[in-house]
């Protein structure tokens, strides 16, 4: 019998208010792969990432994020994934490290890594032990990420990853998206920076008006 | 069936908010003062009721009112630190997003009820502490059958952090929240302030006797805030 697919949307309609958001979003990744979703501002490109985390209810359709129903049960799924969104999801009154670390508890993620991974994304040493009230929003960015790494989950929703970093930071979110998939990590992400999306994508989805207008391998991208 | 996840998320939440309070300070620097001068002004405005052995256009007061304005005013010191506190357990969780990542760790919504509702606890044993030692060096309050006060206390207190958890969440969502939530708030505490007071009331005028089932009103209230917390909590989560 063949795995569940990772994600697999299937005629979803989401509401934002009494905005539909998603009107008949279909979408299958079977296998780990990074996924570029792209289309004008209001196409409803952070709504599907929403969605398969669980934060938008749908109103009708079907959700299955790594084999789990979110329609019937949109928590248990939270465990498996890492989500980052426009905002960073850090505490401010916490440290760096000690960011980290609830992260990495948080999924009884091993501990251990926190120290590699914070090095990894350059915010170790000194760095490591100051308030994250104290950082530059390139420098939160660089912090969430490792957030999102350290927890080492099968499938990431990255919403705009890569606004507010800098050329270095963009770099290296990339690598780390590439490292990722290449250790069968799902990468779902919603973009504006085509050019970079277009080097890492196995895939590409185009959302205009809550619906996918284009599916096309990345070397179909024109 | 013992839920285990429950209890480990509760610690972990509790560890997480007791560490940012530790780190911020805002209970020994914001809400203690506010206490103090809380006491200060109850002196200011009872005057002489609260003075031993002082007479109001000549009728005499002894320390029997002390021991029904004391309570009164020891609660209503409580009442509104708990406000402060839930607005500040409340606003850890709204910024940068941090509440939606709490969401997206999939933790146990009652662990994370509980983990909330615990640190909100310590502070308020903490708060009450100084209202205690304020009472009885500002107005002399003998604080008789201390069993009694305490457990009373310890009950009310955990009563208090349950209902300001659950409204706390529920209000999370809120651009008013900060002046919705004492509107909310405040009329689902009455039952434990009444209860609360009547049972430090009669402990302080010598009637323990009556106390008690003040106390048992009390534990059943508590149950009943605790259980709606626990099953309510994930659904407030999810929809604040």
């Amino acid at each position: 019998m063949s795995a569940p697919a990772r994600v697999h949307l299937d005629g979803v309609v989401a509401l934002l208010g009494t905005f539909p958001a998603l009107s008949g979003f279909s979408l299958t990744v079977p296998t780990p792969e990074v996924v570029i979703l792209r289309g004008p501002n209001g196409a409803g490109k952070s709504t599907v990432l929403n969605v398969c985390s669980g934060l938008v209810p749908v109103q009708r359709g079907t959700v299955q994020i790594l084999g789990s129903n979110i329609r019937v049960d949109r928590r248990s799924v939270r465990k498996h994934l890492g989500f980052l969104g426009h905002r960073t999801g850090l505490y401010d009154d916490l440290s760096v490290e000690q960011n980290v670390q609830l992260a990495a508890r948080a999924s009884q993620a091993n501990i251990a890594l926190v120290g590699p991974t914070l090095s990894r994304v350059g915010c170790d040493g000194r760095l490591a032990k100051l308030g994250v009230a104290h950082l530059s929003a390139g420098q939160r960015r660089r912090v969430a990420l490792a957030s999102l790494m350290v927890r080492r989950v099968p499938l990431w929703l990255l919403d705009e990853p890569h606004a507010a970093l800098d050329t270095d930071g963009r770099d290296l979110l990339d690598e780390v998206i590439r490292e990722a998939a290449v250790d069968g990590t799902t990468v779902l992400m919603a973009t504006h920076d085509l050019d970079r999306a277009d080097r890492l994508a196995d895939r590409v989805v185009t959302i205009v008006g809550g619906r996918v207008v284009a599916n096309d391998a990345v070397a179909h991208v024109s | 069936m013992m839920r285990w996840p429950m209890f480990r998320d509760a610690a972990f939440v509790f560890a997480k908010d007791a560490r940012i309070e530790l780190r911020a300070k805002v209970t020994l620097r914001q809400v203690a003062p506010f206490v103090v001068s809380l006491l200060v002004l109850f002196g200011l405005a009872f005057d002489r009721l609260l003075v031993k052995d002082t007479a109001i256009a000549d009728v005499r007061v002894d320390e029997l009112p002390l021991a029904f304005v004391g309570p009164g005013i020891y609660w209503l010191g409580v009442l509104f630190s708990l406000v402060l506190l839930v607005q500040r357990s409340v606003s850890i969780e709204t910024e940068d997003g941090a509440g939606t990542q709490l969401r997206l760790w999939g933790l146990d919504p009652a662990g994370v009820f509980l983990g909330k509702a615990g640190v909100v606890v310590m502070q308020l044993l903490f708060i009450q502490v100084l209202l205690c030692v304020g009472l009885i060096a500002m107005f002399d309050l003998q604080m008789t059958e201390p069993l009694l006060l305490v457990s009373v206390s310890v009950l009310a207190t955990v009563g208090l952090a349950a209902v300001g958890s659950c409204y706390g969440a529920l209000s999370a969502g809120l651009r008013v929240r900060e002046t919705l939530l004492p509107v909310l708030l405040l009329p689902v505490t009455v039952p434990v302030l009444l209860a609360a007071v009547q049972a430090w009331q009669r402990a302080l005028t010598g009637d323990v006797d009556s106390a008690w089932p003040w106390a048992r009103i009390l534990f059943v209230f508590v149950v009943v805030y605790v259980a709606f917390g626990i099953l309510s909590y994930g659904a407030l989560m999810e929809e604040s």
